[in-house]
């Protein structure tokens, strides 16, 4: 008889169904990539590619999709990070994009290199053939990607189409394309946010200093706090000030706001995370505050 | 804290949404800017009441006809558990996203309207919970409200489905009366049916015991990639070389003799190697990494298991398909690729024995091809041997898909029977 019963902790079942499908991937296409922007969820996806090859060395290269308008600390987390694993770090810039005239630089004072990331991403996946694109995004995050599955097709144009879905079942992901088309793979659909501070806490990973409460000037905008910045263009009317804040998520200085904590380590982040009662793209990202369906047509034309 | 992975079946008349809507609200899993979002989309299109409906609800297509049309994960957790709910709409046509919904889960919930009884609908979804062999169901009898809390009326519908139930393969069968719209049993007990001695419906989710429900009896192992570093991280790995995958039944143990698919030949596991350090026992579902102690020619694609207890090497298969294309049909000598487990092959389907009436459980015998959101028997001939077990005694070398190899897209999931 067994001795005992045999059950798994819930970041055991979810960290074993990630590897599962990195291995998958690795397997079954020539040429993946994994998104790596420096943020928490990008951390614990390349901590999972760790496990999943070792004793072997992560066999596809890291990609970052550079707005330019990054933070320094995220930026020198990404390349310190790369180094450390031995891996390639390929940099898709959107300044190249803008500078080839690929797009056009939004302006005024809510201009942001946002939207503009879907080209660069789009041009680099082509450029370089990659046929699977690991991307971090969790289903708990907004309703589009609550319908999205594990392994998404699009198509030639790099598009996604929510009506045109290939049904998932069990563990089995079918992975056939034809040659142009990719697969993005999101091996954390499954994970929350409060799972991924859970895990973070648990393997002990490093992350950049930004997502602790640190001192910053920052000024207010549809009551979010952007920071103080070169690219980020401010109005007379929003003065600054200094605040103790941190950041929930991590991605382009124009549209990430920080949210006001005292949160220093991470059992404070975790703390907080599950007293609060806004969601993490709800306090933090003016791109999805645009309209309803904001996220769901930027999927549709091939963001991340 | 362990992990319940749970499907809900029903249209949104029968106030589905509205229960997910409660549970997650009750449990603290929705926020306030999504709840302020719905209730000003409410506001704008003149709803009298916040429509939690538009939580579940993500596509803009959705919105607008006010249908669900995929299948929508949602996320909430107590202290006892993390619950994923696979929210399946319920209309017929949308067969295919009920079977992807239940082919993971642990628990499935089929919604009844207690005004309107056990519906053909309510029929369809409990055949479907009982041929993706979902190993708990609970038949969630709602809008108790609306019939005045009436104790004859629940047991009338119980009984009618208990007789219906009874002729499926339904392992572990609860009927709960609730009111979702107004939150009776559905977290905490009712005041308003002092005759139910049963648990809220939250406390059975917490409770209901699946530990159980995975099979720790058959060691398979399907090789799912080999690891052999050639820029190792340590010199020390020079040589070496594993075998990754995911535990799919048994428990595994260093010391242990297997036996390897396709060869026959017979090792022992050396050791069961993680990024964390060796473990001492794998058990489903770990993704771990084997190393044996004799040299075998080992691919993925190919099983490990135990000398005495073998999957079946089958090129011959007999299954129950779910068609889910639109368009394209499956007929006899349709040829397609399966995905099994870690295995794909080229698959010819050599006869469809009957399609199956999915409300009626009648079978047609004459019936020529199963189109989109048809069920039927049929037999295969596969270009390599799967190692497969029957799906009743295990989903995950049980289970199949099929894909067209000229549009590449998933058309069909398989249930193995009489695997042999």
């Amino acid at each position: 008889m067994l001795q005992r019963d045999y059950t798994t902790s819930q970041l055991d079942v979810l960290e074993a169904e990630a590897i599962h499908i990195m291995r998958e991937v690795a397997a079954e296409f020539e040429r993946p990539c994994l998104l790596f922007s420096g943020g928490k969820d990008s951390i614990v996806m390349l901590r999972i590619a760790e496990k999943a090859f070792w004793p072997a060395a992560i066999p596809f290269p890291l990609m970052h999709v550079d707005t330019g308008h990054n933070f320094d600390e995220v930026i020198e987390f990404r390349d310190r990070r790369s180094a450390e694993l031995g891996a390639r770090l390929v940099v898709a810039s959107v300044q190249d994009s803008i500078d080839q005239g690929r797009v056009v630089e939004e302006t005024g004072r809510r201009a942001s290199r946002n939207r503009l990331q879907t080209t660069t991403l789009l041009d680099a996946i082509e450029e370089h053939e990659f046929d699977a694109v690991f991307g971090g995004a969790r289903r708990d995050e907004e309703k589009a990607r609550a319908k999205e599955r594990v392994f998404s097709f699009r198509d030639d144009f790099g598009q996604w189409d929510p009506k045109n879905q290939r049904p998932e079942l069990w563990n089995l992901y079918n992975s056939r394309i034809r040659k142009g088309e990719h697969i993005r793979v999101f091996p954390l659909s499954n994970w929350t946010e409060l799972d991924i501070w859970d895990y973070i806490r648990r393997e002990g990973i490093e992350i950049p200093s930004i997502y602790f409460a640190h001192t910053r000037k920052v000024f207010e905008r549809d009551g979010m706090l952007l920071p103080d910045s070169d690219v980020v263009v401010r109005g007379d009317d929003e003065p600054l000030f200094e605040s103790v804040v941190r950041y929930r998520t991590v991605g382009d200085m124009t549209c990430t706001g920080a949210v006001q904590s005292v949160a220093a380590t991470i059992e404070e982040i975790i703390e907080e995370i599950a007293a609060t009662r806004i969601t993490e793209r709800g306090a933090t990202r003016a791109d999805d505050r645009a309209s309803e369906a904001a996220m769901e047509d930027r999927k549709r034309e091939g963001y991340f | 804290m362990d992990i319940l992975r749970f499907a809900t079946a029903g249209s949104v008349d029968d106030g589905k949404s509205t229960l997910i809507g409660r549970l997650l609200f009750d449990s603290k899993a929705i926020f306030e800017d999504q709840l302020e979002a719905v209730e000003r989309t409410s506001r704008d299109r003149g709803t009298e009441y916040t429509d939690l409906s538009l939580l579940t609800d993500g596509l803009r297509a959705e919105r607008e006809q006010g249908i669900t049309i995929d299948v929508a994960y949602r996320y909430f957790a107590t202290p006892r558990r993390k619950f994923i709910i696979a929210d399946t709409p319920g209309h017929i046509q949308y067969t295919r996203n009920m079977v992807t919904g239940a082919s993971t889960a642990d628990l499935a919930i089929i919604l009844i309207d207690a005004r309107k009884g056990v519906l053909e609908q309510s029929r369809r979804h409990a055949f479907l919970t009982s041929l993706l062999r979902v190993p708990h169901l609970v038949l969630a009898v709602n809008k108790m409200d609306l019939v005045d809390y009436s104790r004859e009326r629940f047991e009338e519908i119980r009984d009618e489905f208990t007789a219906f139930a009874s002729k499926l393969n339904v392992g572990d069968l609860t009927f709960i009366p609730i009111s979702a719209l107004n939150g009776d049993n559905v977290v905490s007990r009712s005041e308003n049916m002092p005759w139910y001695l049963g648990t809220s419906l939250l406390h059975h989710l917490e409770n209901v015991h699946i530990a159980s429900d995975r099979n720790l009896t058959d060691v398979r192992f399907p090789v799912q990639y080999v690891i052999r570093p050639q820029r190792a991280t340590d010199p020390a790995f020079h040589d070496y070389r594993g075998y990754a995958g995911q535990v799919a039944g048994g428990v595994l143990k260093p010391g242990d003799e297997v036996v390897h698919l396709p060869s026959g030949l017979t090792t022992r596991i050396a050791s069961i190697d993680t990024f964390d350090g060796p473990v001492e026992e794998a058990f489903p579902p770990m993704s771990v990494t084997l190393r044996f102690e004799d040299d075998i020619d080992i691919s993925r694609g190919d099983m490990i298991a135990r000398p005495n207890n073998q999957p079946s090497a089958a090129q011959e298969l007999e299954a129950m398909v779910c068609w889910m294309a639109d368009g394209l049909k499956l007929t006899p000598r349709s040829k397609l690729m399966i995905k099994h487990t870690t295995r794909t092959a080229r698959a010819l389907v050599r006869d469809l024995h009957y399609r199956l009436d999915v409300n009626t459980l009648h079978r047609d015998e004459e019936a020529g091809s199963l189109g989109l959101n048809e069920i039927g028997r049929v037999s295969l001939r596969v270009t390599q041997p799967l190692f497969v077990d029957d799906y009743a005694r295990n989903r995950m070398t049980g289970g199949f898909i099929l894909v067209d190899e000229s549009t590449n897209g998933t058309v069909g999931a398989g249930m193995i029977i009489d695997a042999r």
